[in-house]
Protein backbone atom coordinates (compact mmCIF):
# COMPACT_ATOMS: atom_id res chain seq x y z
CA UNK A 1 0.00 0.00 0.00
CA UNK A 2 1.01 2.95 -0.54
CA UNK A 3 -0.54 5.04 2.26
CA UNK A 4 1.57 4.35 5.89
CA UNK A 5 -1.60 3.67 7.55
CA UNK A 6 -5.37 3.64 7.46
CA UNK A 7 -5.89 7.29 8.88
CA UNK A 8 -3.18 8.25 6.09
CA UNK A 9 -5.06 6.31 3.41
CA UNK A 10 -8.21 8.31 4.70
CA UNK A 11 -6.77 11.93 5.12
CA UNK A 12 -5.28 11.49 1.37
CA UNK A 13 -3.43 14.58 1.95
CA UNK A 14 -5.86 16.84 2.58
CA UNK A 15 -7.57 15.26 -0.56
CA UNK A 16 -9.69 12.27 1.06
CA UNK A 17 -12.79 13.86 1.62
CA UNK A 18 -13.20 14.61 -2.34
CA UNK A 19 -12.02 10.92 -3.23
CA UNK A 20 -13.96 9.15 -0.66
CA UNK A 21 -17.02 11.03 -1.25
CA UNK A 22 -16.96 10.07 -5.11
CA UNK A 23 -15.78 6.68 -4.26
CA UNK A 24 -18.89 6.01 -1.67
CA UNK A 25 -21.10 7.97 -4.11
CA UNK A 26 -19.80 5.66 -7.14
CA UNK A 27 -20.63 2.62 -4.71
CA UNK A 28 -24.26 3.69 -4.26
CA UNK A 29 -24.44 4.20 -8.44
CA UNK A 30 -23.34 1.01 -8.96
CA UNK A 31 -25.23 -0.66 -6.50
CA UNK A 32 -28.41 0.70 -7.87
CA UNK A 33 -27.62 -0.06 -11.49
CA UNK A 34 -27.67 -4.01 -9.90
CA UNK A 35 -30.38 -3.49 -7.76
CA UNK A 36 -33.06 -1.65 -9.25
CA UNK A 37 -33.44 -3.82 -12.61
CA UNK A 38 -33.30 -7.12 -10.72
CA UNK A 39 -35.56 -6.24 -8.16
CA UNK A 40 -37.91 -4.56 -11.35
CA UNK A 41 -37.54 -7.97 -13.19
CA UNK A 42 -39.13 -9.76 -9.58
CA UNK A 43 -41.93 -7.29 -9.21
CA UNK A 44 -42.92 -8.23 -13.07
CA UNK A 45 -42.83 -11.53 -12.37
CA UNK A 46 -44.72 -11.16 -9.15
CA UNK A 47 -47.60 -8.85 -11.01
CA UNK A 48 -47.75 -11.50 -13.51
CA UNK A 49 -48.26 -14.52 -11.29
CA UNK A 50 -50.98 -12.22 -9.78
CA UNK A 51 -52.84 -11.23 -12.65
CA UNK A 52 -52.84 -15.16 -13.64
CA UNK A 53 -54.04 -16.20 -10.48
CA UNK A 54 -57.02 -13.32 -10.23
CA UNK A 55 -57.92 -14.69 -13.72
CA UNK A 56 -57.93 -18.77 -12.95
CA UNK A 57 -60.18 -18.24 -9.48
CA UNK A 58 -62.44 -15.55 -11.96
CA UNK A 59 -62.72 -18.79 -14.53
CA UNK A 60 -63.34 -21.53 -11.51
CA UNK A 61 -66.05 -18.96 -10.45
CA UNK A 62 -67.58 -19.06 -14.22
CA UNK A 63 -67.48 -22.43 -14.21
CA UNK B 1 -23.73 -15.25 -37.88
CA UNK B 2 -27.26 -14.76 -39.03
CA UNK B 3 -29.06 -17.73 -37.45
CA UNK B 4 -27.52 -15.37 -34.05
CA UNK B 5 -29.29 -12.63 -35.33
CA UNK B 6 -32.13 -14.17 -35.54
CA UNK B 7 -31.88 -15.51 -31.94
CA UNK B 8 -31.30 -12.27 -30.62
CA UNK B 9 -34.96 -11.69 -31.91
CA UNK B 10 -36.29 -14.42 -29.87
CA UNK B 11 -37.43 -12.53 -25.94
CA UNK B 12 -37.19 -16.63 -24.38
CA UNK B 13 -34.08 -17.62 -25.79
CA UNK B 14 -32.58 -13.30 -24.77
CA UNK B 15 -34.33 -13.66 -21.45
CA UNK B 16 -32.41 -17.47 -20.64
CA UNK B 17 -28.85 -16.31 -22.24
CA UNK B 18 -28.82 -13.03 -19.99
CA UNK B 19 -29.97 -15.45 -17.66
CA UNK B 20 -26.91 -17.52 -17.69
CA UNK B 21 -24.23 -14.77 -18.67
CA UNK B 22 -25.05 -12.79 -15.76
CA UNK B 23 -24.61 -15.58 -13.53
CA UNK B 24 -20.79 -15.05 -14.14
CA UNK B 25 -20.97 -11.41 -15.65
CA UNK B 26 -21.96 -10.35 -12.34
CA UNK B 27 -19.15 -11.42 -9.93
CA UNK B 28 -16.30 -10.51 -12.41
CA UNK B 29 -17.59 -7.21 -13.11
CA UNK B 30 -17.80 -6.41 -8.92
CA UNK B 31 -14.17 -8.51 -8.72
CA UNK B 32 -12.68 -6.35 -11.33
CA UNK B 33 -14.14 -3.39 -9.78
CA UNK B 34 -13.06 -3.85 -6.27
CA UNK B 35 -9.41 -4.42 -7.83
CA UNK B 36 -9.54 -1.50 -10.13
CA UNK B 37 -10.41 0.56 -7.15
CA UNK B 38 -8.48 -0.41 -4.72
CA UNK B 39 -5.13 -0.93 -7.01
CA UNK B 40 -5.87 2.50 -8.10
CA UNK B 41 -6.92 4.36 -4.73
CA UNK B 42 -4.14 2.83 -2.27
CA UNK B 43 -1.41 1.80 -4.21
CA UNK B 44 -1.15 3.84 -7.11
CA UNK B 45 1.72 6.64 -6.93
CA UNK B 46 0.07 10.02 -6.36
CA UNK B 47 0.80 12.27 -9.04
CA UNK B 48 3.63 15.15 -9.05
CA UNK B 49 1.40 18.20 -9.38
CA UNK B 50 -2.27 17.17 -7.87
CA UNK B 51 -1.13 14.82 -5.35
CA UNK B 52 -4.29 12.25 -4.19
CA UNK B 53 -6.65 14.08 -5.46
CA UNK B 54 -5.78 12.42 -9.16
CA UNK B 55 -6.88 9.42 -7.53
CA UNK B 56 -10.85 10.17 -8.49
CA UNK B 57 -9.62 9.76 -12.32
CA UNK B 58 -10.05 5.93 -11.81
CA UNK B 59 -13.95 6.46 -11.25
CA UNK B 60 -14.05 9.70 -13.48
CA UNK B 61 -12.86 8.28 -16.81
CA UNK B 62 -14.29 4.81 -16.55
CA UNK B 63 -17.65 6.15 -15.33
CA UNK B 64 -17.09 9.34 -18.50
CA UNK B 65 -15.87 6.80 -21.33
CA UNK B 66 -18.52 3.77 -20.63
CA UNK B 67 -21.15 6.54 -20.52
CA UNK B 68 -20.14 7.88 -23.80
CA UNK B 69 -19.79 4.30 -25.43
CA UNK B 70 -22.94 3.37 -24.19
CA UNK B 71 -24.66 6.47 -25.72
CA UNK B 72 -23.21 4.60 -29.43
CA UNK B 73 -24.60 1.28 -28.04
CA UNK B 74 -27.94 2.89 -27.50
CA UNK B 75 -27.92 5.04 -30.64
CA UNK B 76 -27.50 2.21 -32.56
CA UNK B 77 -29.95 0.08 -30.99
CA UNK B 78 -32.55 2.82 -31.92
CA UNK B 79 -31.10 2.62 -35.41
CA UNK B 80 -31.79 -0.76 -36.02
CA UNK B 81 -34.78 -0.29 -34.26
CA UNK B 82 -35.96 2.22 -36.23
CA UNK B 83 -34.64 0.87 -39.58
CA UNK B 84 -35.35 -3.06 -39.22
CA UNK B 85 -38.23 -2.34 -36.91
CA UNK B 86 -36.46 -4.94 -34.87
CA UNK B 87 -38.57 -5.15 -31.41
CA UNK B 88 -35.02 -6.15 -29.26
CA UNK B 89 -33.39 -3.15 -30.21
CA UNK B 90 -36.13 -1.33 -29.20
CA UNK B 91 -36.10 -3.06 -25.89
CA UNK B 92 -31.93 -2.55 -25.85
CA UNK B 93 -32.16 1.22 -26.17
CA UNK B 94 -34.75 1.75 -23.58
CA UNK B 95 -32.32 -0.42 -21.47
CA UNK B 96 -29.47 1.76 -22.25
CA UNK B 97 -30.78 4.97 -21.57
CA UNK B 98 -30.98 5.11 -17.31
CA UNK B 99 -27.49 3.43 -17.10
CA UNK B 100 -25.51 5.82 -19.00
CA UNK B 101 -27.87 8.43 -17.71
CA UNK B 102 -26.44 7.18 -13.96
CA UNK B 103 -23.12 6.81 -15.67
CA UNK B 104 -22.69 10.30 -16.88
CA UNK B 105 -24.53 11.68 -13.52
CA UNK B 106 -21.23 9.95 -11.99
CA UNK B 107 -18.79 11.32 -14.46
CA UNK B 108 -20.02 14.51 -13.64
CA UNK B 109 -20.30 14.81 -9.97
CA UNK B 110 -16.57 12.80 -9.43
CA UNK B 111 -15.49 15.38 -12.17
CA UNK B 112 -17.00 18.58 -9.60
CA UNK B 113 -14.74 17.14 -6.67
CA UNK B 114 -11.96 16.84 -8.44
CA UNK B 115 -12.54 20.06 -9.94
CA UNK B 116 -12.05 21.68 -6.47
CA UNK B 117 -9.45 21.07 -4.98
CA UNK B 118 -7.58 21.12 -8.84
CA UNK B 119 -9.51 24.32 -10.33
CA UNK B 120 -10.76 26.08 -7.13
CA UNK B 121 -14.35 24.92 -8.44
CA UNK B 122 -17.09 22.59 -8.42
CA UNK B 123 -18.45 23.73 -11.65
CA UNK B 124 -17.43 26.07 -14.73
CA UNK B 125 -19.13 26.12 -18.08
CA UNK B 126 -16.68 24.99 -20.53
CA UNK B 127 -17.32 22.96 -23.50
CA UNK B 128 -16.25 19.50 -21.78
CA UNK B 129 -18.65 19.88 -18.93
CA UNK B 130 -21.38 21.81 -20.55
CA UNK B 131 -20.97 19.13 -23.51
CA UNK B 132 -21.29 16.11 -20.82
CA UNK B 133 -24.14 18.11 -19.23
CA UNK B 134 -25.59 18.07 -22.51
CA UNK B 135 -25.37 14.05 -22.84
CA UNK B 136 -26.84 13.39 -19.16
CA UNK B 137 -29.94 15.52 -20.70
CA UNK B 138 -30.15 13.62 -23.81
CA UNK B 139 -30.00 10.20 -21.71
CA UNK B 140 -33.03 11.82 -19.47
CA UNK B 141 -34.80 12.61 -22.69
CA UNK B 142 -35.02 9.38 -24.31
CA UNK B 143 -36.08 8.02 -20.79
CA UNK B 144 -39.03 11.08 -20.41
CA UNK B 145 -40.02 10.66 -24.00
CA UNK B 146 -40.43 7.13 -23.68
CA UNK B 147 -43.10 7.98 -20.82
CA UNK B 148 -44.58 10.55 -22.68
CA UNK B 149 -46.43 8.57 -25.39
CA UNK B 150 -49.14 6.20 -25.16
CA UNK B 151 -48.10 4.34 -28.14
CA UNK B 152 -45.01 2.33 -27.58
CA UNK B 153 -44.63 2.26 -31.31
CA UNK B 154 -44.71 6.01 -31.58
CA UNK B 155 -42.26 6.34 -28.05
CA UNK B 156 -39.82 4.09 -29.36
CA UNK B 157 -39.61 5.96 -33.35
CA UNK B 158 -39.43 9.42 -31.14
CA UNK B 159 -36.39 7.91 -29.01
CA UNK B 160 -34.57 5.73 -31.92
CA UNK B 161 -34.65 10.06 -33.65
CA UNK B 162 -33.64 11.88 -30.43
CA UNK B 163 -30.90 9.44 -29.79
CA UNK B 164 -29.43 9.14 -33.52
CA UNK B 165 -29.56 13.16 -33.17
CA UNK B 166 -28.02 12.80 -29.87
CA UNK B 167 -25.04 11.37 -31.26
CA UNK B 168 -23.48 14.31 -32.81
CA UNK B 169 -22.74 15.68 -28.89
CA UNK B 170 -19.84 12.20 -28.82
CA UNK B 171 -16.86 13.61 -31.22
CA UNK B 172 -18.03 17.70 -29.53
CA UNK B 173 -17.49 15.99 -26.14
CA UNK B 174 -14.41 14.01 -26.86
CA UNK B 175 -12.91 16.96 -29.26
CA UNK B 176 -14.27 19.91 -27.12
CA UNK B 177 -10.82 20.30 -25.01
CA UNK B 178 -8.83 20.57 -28.56
CA UNK B 179 -11.71 22.95 -30.18
CA UNK B 180 -12.18 25.48 -27.57
CA UNK B 181 -10.10 26.72 -24.42
CA UNK B 182 -10.73 24.75 -21.42
CA UNK B 183 -9.69 24.45 -17.69
CA UNK B 184 -10.40 20.19 -18.18
CA UNK B 185 -7.29 18.73 -19.27
CA UNK B 186 -6.73 16.96 -22.69
CA UNK B 187 -7.14 13.03 -23.29
CA UNK B 188 -4.03 11.27 -21.42
CA UNK B 189 -5.20 8.01 -23.43
CA UNK B 190 -4.88 8.51 -27.18
CA UNK B 191 -5.45 5.26 -29.61
CA UNK B 192 -2.52 7.04 -31.85
CA UNK B 193 -0.19 8.27 -28.99
CA UNK B 194 1.64 6.96 -26.28
CA UNK B 195 -0.48 7.32 -23.12
CA UNK B 196 0.95 10.54 -20.96
CA UNK B 197 0.81 8.40 -17.49
CA UNK B 198 3.05 6.09 -15.66
CA UNK B 199 2.29 2.60 -16.02
CA UNK B 200 1.89 2.30 -12.44
CA UNK B 201 -1.50 4.74 -12.83
CA UNK B 202 -2.21 3.14 -16.27
CA UNK B 203 -2.59 -0.18 -15.60
CA UNK B 204 -5.31 0.63 -12.21
CA UNK B 205 -6.98 3.00 -14.93
CA UNK B 206 -7.57 0.02 -17.20
CA UNK B 207 -8.45 -2.30 -15.02
CA UNK B 208 -10.98 0.18 -13.50
CA UNK B 209 -12.28 1.23 -17.10
CA UNK B 210 -12.99 -2.55 -17.65
CA UNK B 211 -15.03 -3.03 -14.57
CA UNK B 212 -17.15 0.01 -15.94
CA UNK B 213 -17.69 -1.66 -18.81
CA UNK B 214 -18.58 -4.89 -17.57
CA UNK B 215 -20.91 -3.15 -15.09
CA UNK B 216 -22.39 -1.64 -18.15
CA UNK B 217 -23.37 -5.13 -19.64
CA UNK B 218 -24.66 -6.16 -16.76
CA UNK B 219 -26.94 -3.80 -15.74
CA UNK B 220 -28.13 -3.35 -19.02
CA UNK B 221 -29.02 -7.39 -19.39
CA UNK B 222 -30.47 -6.80 -16.29
CA UNK B 223 -32.91 -3.75 -17.89
CA UNK B 224 -33.09 -6.01 -20.85
CA UNK B 225 -34.81 -9.12 -18.68
CA UNK B 226 -37.25 -7.26 -16.72
CA UNK B 227 -37.97 -5.01 -19.94
CA UNK B 228 -38.63 -8.62 -22.10
CA UNK B 229 -40.98 -9.68 -18.87
CA UNK B 230 -43.48 -6.92 -18.81
CA UNK B 231 -43.75 -6.61 -22.55
CA UNK B 232 -43.98 -10.17 -22.69
CA UNK B 233 -47.12 -10.77 -20.08
CA UNK B 234 -49.34 -12.07 -22.35
CA UNK B 235 -46.84 -14.71 -23.84
CA UNK B 236 -47.09 -18.38 -22.89
CA UNK B 237 -43.25 -18.01 -21.61
CA UNK B 238 -43.83 -15.53 -19.30
CA UNK B 239 -46.90 -16.82 -17.88
CA UNK B 240 -44.76 -20.13 -17.26
CA UNK B 241 -41.93 -18.36 -16.00
CA UNK B 242 -44.41 -16.26 -13.78
CA UNK B 243 -45.99 -19.28 -12.27
CA UNK B 244 -42.88 -21.21 -11.61
CA UNK B 245 -41.28 -18.47 -9.83
CA UNK B 246 -43.94 -18.42 -7.20
CA UNK B 247 -44.47 -21.75 -6.64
Amino acid sequence: MYFDSLSAALHMEGHGVFVWSVCIVAVLVVAALLIVPRRRERAALKTIAGELRRQASRAAEVS
Amino acid sequence: MWSLFHKLGSPPWLYAISGSLLRWLVPAALVTLIVGLAWGLLYAPPDFKQGNSYRIIYIHVPAAVVAMAGYYVMAVAGAISLIWKMKMADVAMKACAPVGAALTFLALFSGALWGKPTWGTYWVWDARVTSVLILLFLYLGVMALYEAFDNKEAASKACAVLSLVGMVNIPIIYKSVDWWYSLHQPATIKFTETPSIDMSMLLPLMVSTTAFYLLFTCAVLMNIRAELLLRGRRTRWVQELASGAQR
